[in-house]
């Protein structure tokens, strides 16, 4: 804290997380600037939220009890920032980024206010080898060198803070490096001198927008879930939302994903939800294995977990942290995929404070620029062109969790205006076990559209496909509503067996057991094979004289496709189960 | 430090103003006055001015009452000596006990677990309740509300479950109860020869709304305590819902705009700080905790069962006086299904809720005016006989003759191939001479 004439501004006013505080003569502030109040002797840390003359509102990161009027606040000069360097990955971390397996507990278990530790392991050491030389040019974000971390290169870059060109004056040979040491010194055209080491900062609450430029999402990221990879695909470098009513199944999704979907890097945020789903992914990780690299599936997972019951203004900072360190690793050329649960939590964080500031409120007490923060938040997504040429990626999918499971309420509107693949979980299919109970006929992907030829790379036609597998299952649903009215007897036969192909693809291609060992992945390779053997069903003309016969054969080729996506994928059941689902199709 | 202050200079609902310095934000205070005393809690600084809540209200408190700081935050007592005592909101004891002066003292709303100090739950804690047991298990260290319209049985219910369970010790928080209910739960604790491992405290409906507040975190303060000492705790909540709508009125009189029906904004957070101290610590205790919430209006929606839904880990629904088998969802269940209990629990579980759904689908099909089948006949048997012998709440069984009923009572109504169980079970567990 070296900031000038710190020690005279002071505490005068606190409401819950929120402090007020007077500013000393001469000291300068910025928005977002981290200080610390002084609480019963504890430094706590707090951001600035808002400016108001010479006085400021910060919001504390830990519970308030025991702050008093006149207590001191230092500034340090820095805005909220994460730290940012090999050592990230496979950590467990709170909403500002301190890690949670190394911090003391009260009474052994309990969370104690104050203390903030280095993000990073400072001791360790990483094996460095420079890939440039004395005398080179260089930009922020260019790589100096590079380290072996779990499975890829961790380069080492040029802080993404350097503004202007650079000369390296000296880099470090080849050796063991912690992150602390120099390993270069760069000076830019104004004869400044900066050491460089493995580690940097970056104030989370900025876009980190060090790249050639931004390409359109075109490439699938693939979920291993059908209903989205085949109806409604994820692009990398897009965004999702998948809101839903309590109960619907966001976190089981969200938990599926984060085990399957094939990237780099996956980062969870557990923003505001429940501690046990958190211990869950914490105690199951290490045990599980990463398909991709053989290795545990926490080496490429990072866990930023502010559950419900920690400090609501760390909640707040928590996705911006997580999306910082998803740029991070996007700078490394890298595919991140980030899951933030829920940022209902998150909006309702900013509902809080901006309620204490007794703001002006707009639609169900949330601040008015409730649609900007949410816009700002998903723009950071992207897939982008690198200095180098090579592509990095940031994929956000967010749960929202709308009062009374009603989407139309601010935080869903608002995303929905914002993302491009929206994944509805509705009440009604997860009451009736359809899972994933994303409705078929709600949920939307723009990057259908968008990814047409790479999709079409899967199979000829296979857009077309798909969209004619969509509209079977909105003609079905159109003719289950009318048999509501008019009873089976009031429809015809075409039209019952419409309804049946529509509730077999439901059946066996959209639900899919989170909790079954087959069934909870679907590689793409399979996802293929199956939809074209779906769809062959689609286009078989079937003949039947009467309901009863069709409802039989129905039921019959149901239960064979039911059997086959249970079966190990090209096994000896698979295949069995396949024949016979052929025979049927193909006979003449 | 004890510093006294008798400028009371607003009163707006049940906060009160006092200008003072040196105040905690968080610290207690005493408010004296000729019409009695109070605790009055610091909810908000604001240059020279404290705000307090005053727990017994603020009607009656007048200018010039006395208002003593107390130097700490709310704290309850702890002991051992708690066991089969009766408190108040306050913490102040209503059965004429001894008072509790020498017990150590300890904070109440502490701060959240490391949640990489918790672990994947794994206790089962045995109601005695069919419908929970056997359908929906109670795992240790869960939260899960009971979701009932107003008139429902859901104290019966709680009160059955809390002298039943095997918990090492009950804690029972009644917020807002009605007087006679209070007595109710004393009169079966006393009955059922449980209250010495029961602490209640209970603020009923004719105490001050703000005490309400301090129920849960009261309960929860001293189930924390007991859980690191290595205790099975369970905790029994009734009403949550009256405890939102405290929190409701608090927020008006500060002024605080509403975010729906009047609620605070906060209302998620404020429930989820106090659910989330269900816990199973590691090498040492855990607390489960079963809460009532009563629906308004019978609306799930409503923000107090609708945030509440998304904080605990599934949900009982109480409908017409029996836990209802659609919609009600324990989360962790299959946590302990066939691991910590018997191998055909899951079996039992799903087929017999599968044949019960199959039965409902037949008393709809007759209700509109449909021919009866053979078949129907046995459905509408099994039905019955699953209401008798599992649905009815008066039932007092354990877990494993739970299951063994429910193998015989499939057996009296279907077939071993109608029922659904892999062979390899229904070999092991179907009752002779069917
Ligand atoms: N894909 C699935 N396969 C099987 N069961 C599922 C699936 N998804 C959800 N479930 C069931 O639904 C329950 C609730 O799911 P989940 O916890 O994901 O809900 P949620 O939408 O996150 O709810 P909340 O908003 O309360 O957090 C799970 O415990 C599980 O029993
Ligand atoms: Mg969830």
């Amino acid at each position: 804290m070296d900031s000038v004439n710190n020690s005279h501004s002071r505490v005068v006013g606190v409401t819950g997380p929120l402090a007020t505080v007077e500013v000393g003569k001469g000291q300068e502030v910025s928005q977002n600037e981290v200080g610390f109040v002084t609480c019963e002797g504890v430094p706590l840390k707090a951001e600035i939220i808002r400016i108001r003359g010479n006085l400021v509102d910060m919001q504390v990161f830990e519970s308030t009890t025991g702050l008093q009027v006149g207590d001191k606040v230092d500034f340090s000069g820095e805005l909220l920032s994460a730290t940012l360097g090999p050592g990230i990955l496979g950590n467990i971390y709170e909403g500002l980024q301190n890690p949670l397996a190394k911090l003391e507990n009260d009474q052994g278990f309990f969370l104690k206010r104050g203390q903030y530790l280095p993000s990073l392991d400072e001791e360790k050491t990483w094996e460095f080898t420079p890939v440039v030389t004395k005398g080179a040019t260089v930009k922020a974000g260019h790589y100096l060198g590079k380290v072996p971390e779990s499975i890829f290169d961790h380069h080492i870059m040029v802080p993404l803070t350097f503004l202007g060109t650079w000369e390296v004056l000296d880099i470090k040979p080849a050796g063991p490096y912690n992150i602390n040491e120099q390993i270069a010194l760069l000076r830019n055209e104004e004869e400044r001198e900066e050491i460089v080491t493995m580690k940097q900062e970056w104030p989370v609450k900025m876009p980190m927008r060090v790249y050639k430029e931004r390409l359109l999402p075109d490439r699938e990221l693939l979920t291993q879930c059908r209903l989205i990879d085949i109806f409604y695909p994820l692009a990398e470098g897009g965004t999702a939302c998948i809101p839903g009513p309590f109960g619907a199944g966001k976190t089981v999704l969200q938990q599926i994903v984060s085990r399957y979907a094939e990237t780099d890097i996956v980062i969870v945020v557990a923003c505001g939800e429940r501690a046990g789903e958190v211990v869950e992914t914490i105690k199951e990780f290490p045990e599980l294995e990463d398909p991709k690299t053989g290795k545990s599936l926490m080496e490429r997972t990072i866990i930023i977990c502010n559950t419900s019951s920690m400090p609501v203004a760390a909640r707040e900072a928590s996705i911006y942290t997580g999306i910082t360190l998803g740029e991070y690793f996007r700078q490394l050329g890298l595919k991140v995929l980030l899951l933030a649960d829920s940022t209902s939590r998150w909006a309702q964080a900013l509902r809080e404070s901006s309620a204490r500031m007794e703001e002006i409120p707009g639609e169900e007490a949330f601040p008015a620029y409730l649609e900007s923060r949410i816009a700002a938040v998903y723009e950071r997504a992207g897939l982008v062109r690198l200095h180098d040429d090579s592509t990095g990626s940031l994929t956000i999918m967010g749960t929202v969790s709308p009062a009374g499971g009603n989407f139309e309420e601010p935080v869903t509107q608002n995303t929905l205006k914002v993302v491009g693949a929206f994944y509805g979980l509705s009440r009604t299919r997860s009451d009736q076990r359809r899972y994933p109970a994303i409705d078929p006929l709600l949920s939307w992907s723009l990057y259908r559209t968008l990814m047409k030829d790479s999709l079409n790379e899967r199979h000829e036609n296979w857009v077309d496909l798909v969209q004619e597998a969509q509209d079977l299952l909105f003609k079905g649903n159109d003719i289950h509503q009318m048999m509501l009215v008019v009873g089976e007897e009031g429809i015809s036969v075409d039209d019952l067996v419409t309804y049946l192909k529509s509730e077999l693809i439901d059946t066996v291609c959209l639900q899919q057991d989170a909790f079954d060992v087959v069934e909870r992945a679907t590689s793409k390779e399979r996802q293929v094979l199956d939809f074209l053997l779906l769809m062959e069903m689609v286009h078989h003309q079937f003949e039947f004289s009467n309901k009863e016969d069709a409802k039989k054969e129905m039921t019959n080729i149901q239960n064979l496709f039911f059997q086959l996506k249970y079966c190990a994928f090209q096994g000896e059941d698979y295949q069995k189960y396949r024949k016979e689902i052929e025979t049927i199709l193909r006979k003449e | 430090m004890i510093i006294e202050h008798s400028r009371i200079i607003a009163i707006q609902g049940d906060i009160i103003t006092v200008p003072a310095t040196g105040i905690s934000y968080g610290e207690l205070a005493s408010v004296k006055g000729r019409r009695g005393t109070s605790l009055a809690q610091v909810i908000r600084l604001r240059g020279e001015d404290v705000l307090l809540q005053v727990f017994a209200g603020a009607r009656g408190v007048a200018t010039g009452d006395q208002v003593r700081f107390l130097g700490h935050p709310m704290q309850a007592a702890f002991g051992d000596a708690l066991l089969g005592r009766i408190f108040n909101g306050s913490g102040d004891p209503i059965d004429n006990g001894a008072e509790l002066v020498a017990l150590p003292r300890i904070p109440i709303g502490g701060p959240s677990v490391n949640p990489i100090m918790r672990v994947i739950p794994r206790g089962f804690i045995e109601t005695r309740v069919p419908m929970v047991d056997v359908f929906n298990p109670l795992v240790e260290s869960q939260k899960l509300p009971i979701f009932a319209a107003a008139g429902e049985p859901y104290n019966d219910l709680l009160a059955r479950i809390g002298m039943r369970a095997n918990a090492d010790i009950v804690i029972l928080g009644g917020i807002g109860l009605k007087h006679d209910e209070y007595l109710k739960f004393r009169n079966a604790f006393e009955e059922a020869g449980v209250l010495s491992r029961t602490i209640m405290f209970m603020h009923t409906a004719s105490d001050p709304v703000v005490e309400r507040l301090l129920v849960p975190d009261m309960s929860l303060a001293v189930a924390e305590q007991f859980a690191i000492q290595g205790k099975r705790v369970l905790v029994l909540l009734t009403d949550m819902t009256a405890f939102a709508d405290a929190m409701k009125e608090i927020a008006i009189s500060m002024d605080q705009v509403p975010s729906n029906l009047g609620y605070p904004g906060s209302l998620y957070s404020d429930l989820a700080s106090r659910y989330e101290k269900a816990v199973d610590f590691e090498g040492a205790g855990s607390i489960t905790i079963l809460a009532v919430t009563t629906m308004p209006g019978d609306d799930v929606t409503h923000p107090v069962p609708d945030n509440t839904g998304y904080i605990t880990e599934g949900q009982f629904y109480l409908r017409k006086g029996v836990i209802e088998p659609f919609g009600s969802l324990s989360r962790l269940k299959q946590l302990v299904i066939g691991k910590v209990t018997r191998d055909d629990h899951g079996y039992i579980m799903n087929s017999m809720i599968r044949l019960f759904a199959k039965s409902r689908e037949v008393e709809q099909k007759l209700a509109m005016g449909f021919d009866k089948t053979p078949d129907d006949d046995r459905y509408l048997n099994y039905a019955k006989l699953f209401y008798d012998r599992f649905m009815d709440l008066k039932v007092d069984i354990g877990l494993n003759e739970a299951l063994d009923l429910g193998w015989k009572t499939m057996a009296e109504c279907f077939r071993p191939d109608e029922v659904g169980i892999k062979q390899e079970i229904v070999d092991q567990y179907w009752p002779d001479g069917h």
